[in-house]
């Protein structure tokens, strides 16, 4: 039996029904994409109907329709924002000339990296994530898993779509190994380290929602400023969908920290673990292990791969029409950098210092978010203050790691930093606690007890709505 | 010495395991592993770091060191595995910034080091009974899978991202500089159109094509990597049929370092910078001298690493001393008595010196400098294994002398075991066109069992011991060659009496030193590989001929060239003409 295509099974603009070459090669892939998501995505949830967002249009209605739908059989669509005529190069060595259509043979390599790079962590997260469903605090809980996980499938798709388009049989071949690398598995594991180990509890997940996909919306957002029209476009559309992501990790954490808040209140010396909750000091130690976890992803320091990627207008700065000079010739950054064991502050050539610069925007959006927790403590009533860490604590990647530091950017020597480590990060004991806690909850309206009920529903539906229908 | 050049000399090319700062060293039993675990922080020269494990001179001396250890020290072992320490990266490859630092001629001459170290790895497994596994856990790039190709066997983990890869051309517009281009089509013969395709791809190839295409000889799993890394050692290990030992330890050179030169106990380098020449002195063997191949301490060893050191120490540490006058001093005899023996004794470790030997006579054809050999004392002693020095010279100058002292012998060193990277023995090459010509000088040369001329003052113990052994009475025998004969048996190159000598010599060395060193080391190497093309000599060919023109062009090394611009904030900007 063949397998179709159609523009109805896969909502796109691309012209799918019209792209003989496209239709063939996902005729092939899109049966090895069911199987995989069988085999390694939320599988016990398959058959239920759960109530997601899909996104049939790029138009502002289409794509956010809201509907119950069975996972396997949701329509993960092709879409890239629409097409602007007459784009530029708007930064590196080629500005003001027409962008490209194509890939440039020049740099096809750099940008099948880049593609297949980012496409890895699309597919890792959802097997990170997939036991998750059954210690769900809630049913809006689970629904929020599940919307995460089809859109992470469906940025695959996005991915795949430009493999398949772009690059020929090598994308092709790229496409089908996105499928066969797992998550922490131990022959073929994906490419990046972060998204080799397990989400093993709600924490994390909203941890990894919270810092790790904010990673990816910088990365997308630095690819949306790509010469290569297609992958500007792609990721633009995707970068909507990324947003929602990371409302569920920080509304989450921020539900977490509000009902540690009212659980110290409650108990008469504040013993938030014996009512049950997740104390705040426990929310820091597993703040500081996702968020130096996704620091590490934006690579090295100092980089000649972020340079040429500048340079030759593939990736570009998050929101570089903010920025007034857009060829940084000549130009630096002033950054911390490790000198004969000591950090020292100096200039690095802009370009170089691109990954660098690209950090420094998503610590300041984090920070964002972590002012808006502290915020809840305090209307809460309760002193205490949640903090991110020096950027150069718990570092595996990059010029700090093989190096130690305190949270506060103190250069320490392993010993001190092993003494202090289960101080500052989660040990057996706190993920023992925290895994104990995780205690599904499907009951329509019901919360688990160490998470605040959410602010508002879904799509404008109250809290109790059965987002996910249960037999 | 000098204060440390921008190329960080004076270099010290011995170290032993004890120092090593870039790799493990562990032998169990037959099977040694060599686990890459580059110190980023200790590179040979300040201004770059060694991420990822890439290597510079001071990571491939520590490799050189360690497989000449194998060789002396383990005879048990029979198969090295090499592996590194990083678990996604197996070897990235020479350190690009290290090479963007460089000058040219200590470039040229850190890809001549290693192509050697890498040809020696080659060497052992052939002659030595000691085979080698690369295990690329990871990432293979550049040198990295250079590295694998000198192997005897590479595998490469199949975990859907590690590739093997040869990034040069594309990243860095130059070419793989460690005879990989060579090895990729003659060794391992990968389709030629297949290896255009493989050294034009930054990224590499991975997995099932990697096997298919013939980059590596197996792709196997995370999870069955330790497993198949012993099966595929141990079978290499059983393959061996050559046994090494008994095991002696190297003892250290004990190098004097000194402004002008180095001195040890038998080699001695003296310069003359504003002459620009040197002088070369090998010492004989002394009577009073272990003569026993069962130390290390012994003559036929401990001379030629001496000599193997100072050749290295002239390439990177004098790199304005252009022209070299090799001289020897001692007793031919003893010499000869020296050789003969070693050739007939029958241990490993007596195999061992004799490669090793080899080896240093090839490194002193591929060192590229003029080199004259001069016989001009009563003391000189061209013979045998030191008459290599004088034939694999540019040129021999000999002094006729009154009453015929000055001469040369030949030993069973010059009859074929000592061959160049052409696989020709010297004398081989030097009668290319008549090799007649060389079995006559074989003849009149070697000793002759029945004249025999006297014995020579050994102490009375072993004198008596090695009375009856053949090659004693061999080497007591040897009638040299008188240098007039000599310049007629095609010999020395031009034999003059006392009374032209003085002025031929200064006249021929200061008229070298003028001429381009360029074009001189392209001529000398052109000339001294007369015959026959082998592995060994395209590697070194095309790293003399295609990669140092190519590491001086723009493209690569200009202003807006690759290698220049590798790492910093500008693109290359190339030239477009081609030849």
């Amino acid at each position: 039996m063949t397998n179709v295509i159609t523009d109805d099974k896969i909502p796109n603009n691309v012209n799918l029904s019209g792209d003989k070459r496209l239709q063939r090669a996902l005729e092939a892939w899109q049966p090895k994409f069911i199987d995989w998501w069988k085999e390694m995505g939320p599988a016990p949830w398959n058959e239920k109907d759960i109530y997601l967002r899909t996104a049939i249009s790029v138009e502002t209605e289409g794509w956010a329709n809201f509907d119950y739908v069975k996972m396997p059989d949701y329509r993960w669509g092709i879409f890239l924002e629409p097409k602007k005529e007459g784009r530029l190069h708007h930064f590196g060595d080629n500005m003001g000339q027409p962008v490209w259509d194509e890939v440039p043979g020049e740099f096809r390599n750099m940008l099948r990296r880049l593609i297949v790079t980012q496409g890895d962590t699309e597919p890792a997260s959802v097997e990170q994530q997939r036991k998750l469903g059954e210690t769900a605090p809630s049913l809006y809980d689970l629904r929020n898993l599940f919307q995460v996980n089809v859109e992470e499938g469906r940025h695959l798709w996005a991915m795949v779509y430009l493999l398949h388009t772009y690059f020929g049989r090598d994308g092709r071949e790229e496409a089908e190994e996105l499928l066969q690398r797992r998550s922490g598995d131990a022959d073929k594991p994906r490419i990046l380290g972060a998204f080799n180990e397990p989400t093993s509890h709600w924490v994390s997940f909203f941890m990894f929602t919270m810092f790790t996909d904010r990673d990816g919306k910088y990365q997308l957002a630095a690819l949306a400023e790509s010469a290569f029209d297609p992958l500007a476009r792609t990721c633009r559309f995707m970068l909507t969908e990324e947003a929602h992501h990371m409302f569920v990790g920080e509304t989450g954490v921020q539900r977490i920290v509000k009902r540690a808040c009212e659980l110290m209140k409650q108990e008469p010396n504040g013993d938030v673990r014996k009512a049950g909750g997740v104390d705040l000091p426990t929310i820091q130690k597993y703040l500081n292990l996702w968020y130096t976890l996704s620091l590490d992803l934006f690579g090295g320091e100092v980089s000649s791969n972020a340079a040429d990627a500048f340079a030759s207008g593939l990736k570009g700065r998050y929101k570089e029409d903010r920025y007034d000079e857009h060829k940084l010739v000549g130009s630096h950054f002033a950054m911390d950098v490790l000198e004969n064991g000591k950090v020292i502050h100096k200039d690095v050539p802009m370009r170089n210092a691109l990954n660098e610069v690209l950090r420094t925007e998503y610590i300041k959006d984090c920070q964002r978010g972590v002012d808006r927790w502290n915020k809840t403590i305090r209307e809460e009533g309760i002193e205490h203050e949640l903090k991110l860490p020096a950027n150069k604590f718990h570092r595996q990647i990059g010029m700090w790691s093989g190096h130690f530091f305190t949270p506060d950017g103190e250069m320490i020597d392993q010993a001190a930093f092993d003494a202090r480590r289960t101080e500052w990060l989660p040990n057996e004991a706190d993920e023992t606690y925290i895994k104990s806690l995780m205690q599904p909850v499907y009951e329509r309206g019901k919360m688990a007890n160490w998470i605040a009920p959410p602010i508002k529903g879904i799509n404008g539906l109250p809290g109790d709505f059965e987002y996910v229908k249960l037999p | 010495m000098d204060k440390p050049s921008a190329d960080g000399g004076p270099t010290r090319f011995e170290t032993h395991p004890s120092r090593y700062k870039h790799w493990k060293l562990a032998v169990t039993g037959e099977l040694a592993t060599l686990t890459m675990a580059v110190d980023d922080e200790h590179p040979h020269k300040p201004g770059y770091e060694l991420k990822l494990n890439s290597y510079d001179l001071s990571v491939d001396i520590e490799l050189a060191d360690a497989i000449l250890r194998l060789r002396f020290e383990h005879p048990e072992v029979k198969c090295v595995v090499f592996t590194a320490e990083l678990d996604r990266v197996f070897c990235s490859g020479a350190n690009i910034y290290m090479l963007g630092l460089s000058t040219h001629s200590f470039k040229v001459n850190f890809c001549k080091f290693t192509n050697e170290t890498r040809i020696y790895l080659e060497d052992a497994s052939a002659n030595s009974g000691l085979a080698s596994l690369c295990a690329c856990k990871g990432t293979t790039a550049g040198g990295g899978y250079e590295l694998a190709l000198a192997c005897d066997e590479t595998m490469l983990v199949d975990d859907g991202n590690s590739a093997v890869s040869f990034p040069e051309t594309p990243l860095l517009a130059v070419l793989p500089g460690t005879g990989g281009l060579t090895r990729l089509v003659d060794k391992r013969k990968v389709r030629r159109d297949r290896a255009d395709v493989f050294c034009t791809t930054a990224e590499g190839i991975k997995g099932k094509r990697a096997k298919e295409w013939g980059l590596v000889d197996h792709v196997v799993s995370r999870s069955s990597w330790d497993a198949t890394v012993t099966e595929r050692a141990k079978s290499l290990s059983a393959k061996q049929t050559v046994t090494r030992g008994p095991a002696v330890e190297l003892p250290a050179l004990s190098a004097k370092v000194e402004a002008n030169g180095v001195k040890y106990r038998y080699v001695e380098l003296q310069v003359d910078r504003t002459a620009r020449t040197g002088e070369l002195t090998v010492r004989g063997p002394e009577a009073s001298d272990v003569l026993d191949f069962t130390t290390p301490e012994t003559w036929s060893l401990h001379a030629f690493r001496e000599l193997d050191e100072a050749l290295l120490r002239l390439r990177f540490d004098f790199p304005e001393i252009g022209m070299i006058a090799v001289r020897t001093v001692g007793d031919p005899k003893l010499v000869v008595l020296h050789d003969e023996l070693l050739a007939t004794t029958t241990t490993g470790f007596a195999r061992e010196i004799r490669l090793l030997q080899r080896r240093v006579l090839k490194r002193f054809d591929n060192t590229a400098r003029s080199f004259y050999a001069v016989a001009d004392s009563a003391q000189s002693c061209f013979a045998g294994s030191l008459l290599e020095l004088a034939l694999g010279a540019d040129r021999f100058y000999m002094l006729i002398d009154g009453d015929q002292k000055i001469g040369v012998a030949t030993s069973v060193a010059n009859a074929g075991f000592n061959v160049m990277s052409s696989g020709l023995s010297r004398l081989g090459a030097r009668f290319y066109g008549d090799p007649e010509l060389a079995t006559a000088v074989l003849q009149r040369g070697a000793p002759k069992p029945k004249s025999p001329r006297g014995a020579i003052a050994l102490p009375p113990e072993r004198a008596k011991l090695l009375a009856e052994h053949p090659a004693y009475k061999l080497a007591m025998s040897i009638e040299m060659i008188p240098s007039e004969e000599a310049e007629k048996l095609g010999i020395a190159t031009i034999a003059a009496d006392d009374i032209d000598f003085g002025d031929e010599l200064r006249i021929a060395l200061e008229e070298r030193a003028s001429l381009s060193p360029d074009a001189l080391t392209g001529m000398e190497q052109s000339l001294r590989f007369v015959g026959p093309e082998t592995l060994e000599t395209k590697i070194f060919g095309r790293l003399s001929a295609w990669q140092n023109w190519i590491f001086t062009r723009p493209n690569s090394t200009g202003e807006h060239g690759a290698l220049t611009l590798y790492g910093k904030p500008e693109r290359p900007q190339f030239g477009w003409k081609r030849t």
